[in-house]
């Protein structure tokens, strides 16, 4: 048992039963399916309650998605700390500014890298947004369901991804 | 019990962290928190991803329905809209592409050191997620609802007993499963 959770990886089919647990955990304890992109826009929310006060949660976007600490937010940090202790158990874990993969390819400044990732994360925080959720709300909780919508919505996550991925690396 | 669970407010942020903690333990030790296996499966290399993401719903699907059969849990889906899903997940793909991780697993990084995932990816949703809804009141009148059918779940649209759409396609799902074993990917 220790010796598993020191191991540094496990079998994704192991690791993906583990995350189909937990989507069904939170459809019983939580009444809601598991997903990460609402709490981005209610972090956004409350940045911009901090900038200009409590008017923000007048706003038609903030009444849907209340800009407050609440169960829909705490997984994020809850994702950093189980991905923390994983990486830790494992001895893993690493402070890193440049993938592998990418500095192969596109060198190892951290600027640059840092510059395309915030590029990267805009477009994550608006395409999620516009489609109203993201891998794990519509890719795992809404196929979990199924959900047409979603089904469309995950299938449309990877054709883009691959394709612009394609594009990226010069493949094809 | 489970409805006064449902509306206990501080349970549900312990609920939410202890969750979170779940997912993103599994997360990280299935290998996708890491930049390269993302990219990897995005340029159709190395399939962690798809394997995970598929034996997730398996055994969401099967406990999902087995728990709908006793009501303990419900459906929460919308209509399908393909002027929501269908923009908003190209332009997400995008995203995933640009970034390497997506919003579950980009913070699964930043558990296991990566500060490329903290300062831009995680930094850059919460602009990109803000600028959204800045635009939404002058969104959800129009591109947002286009394409829309009242369609929410394949067992309502065809009128069958849920089981006799979640068996198939589990096997289906095992199938892909085992295909991708047998080409060694």
């Amino acid at each position: 048992m220790v010796d598993y959770l020191m191991a540094a990886q496990w079998s994704p089919y192991l690791a993906g039963i583990g995350v189909g647990v937990m989507a069904v955990l939170s459809f019983l304890l939580a009444n809601r399916p598991l997903g990460c992109s609402t709490a981005f826009a209610k972090t956004s929310g409350m940045v911009e309650m901090a900038v200009r006060g409590e008017a923000v949660k007048e706003h038609p976007y903030y009444r849907k998605f209340v800009p407050a600490v609440d169960g829909t937010w705490m997984v994020i940090p809850g994702i950093v700390i189980g991905a923390f202790i994983a990486a830790t158990l494992s001895g893993s874990f690493t402070l890193s500014w440049v993938p592998p993969l990418w500095a192969e390819t596109f060198g190892d400044d951290p600027l640059v890298r840092l510059g395309v990732a915030l590029i990267g994360g805009f477009l994550l925080g608006f395409g999620s947004r516009w489609a109203g959720g993201c891998t794990s709300g519509h890719g795992i909780s809404g196929s979990i369901q199924l959900s047409v919508n979603s089904m469309l919505a995950a299938a449309f996550f990877f054709i883009g991804g691959i394709a612009v991925a394609m594009v990226i690396y010069g493949v094809g | 019990m489970l409805k006064d669970l449902h509306a206990n407010t501080k349970a549900q942020v312990v609920i939410g962290l202890l969750i979170g903690i779940g997912f993103g333990f599994f997360l990280q030790k299935g290998g996708v928190t890491s930049y390269d296996v993302i990219m990897g499966q995005l340029l159709l290399r190395d399939f962690t991803v798809v394997k995970l993401m598929l034996s997730a719903v398996i055994v969401g699907m099967i406990g999902f329905y087995l728990l709908k059969g006793r009501e303990m849990v419900r459906i929460h889906c919308k209509n399908v809209t393909l002027g929501t899903v269908g923009i908003g997940g190209l332009i997400f793909g995008a995203g995933f592409a640009v970034l390497g991780w997506c919003p579950g697993t980009v913070a699964g990084a930043v558990g296991a050191g990566a500060l490329d995932a903290l300062f831009g990816g995680m930094v850059g949703m919460v602009v990109g997620a803000g600028v959204f809804a800045r635009l939404y009141p002058r969104l959800v009148g129009g591109i947002l609802g286009r394409g829309e059918y009242e369609i929410l779940t394949v067992p309502e649209y065809l009128h069958v007993n849920a089981w006799v759409v979640v068996v198939p396609f589990v096997l289906v799902m095992i199938g892909i499963l085992w295909g991708l074993e047998v080409l060694g990917l």
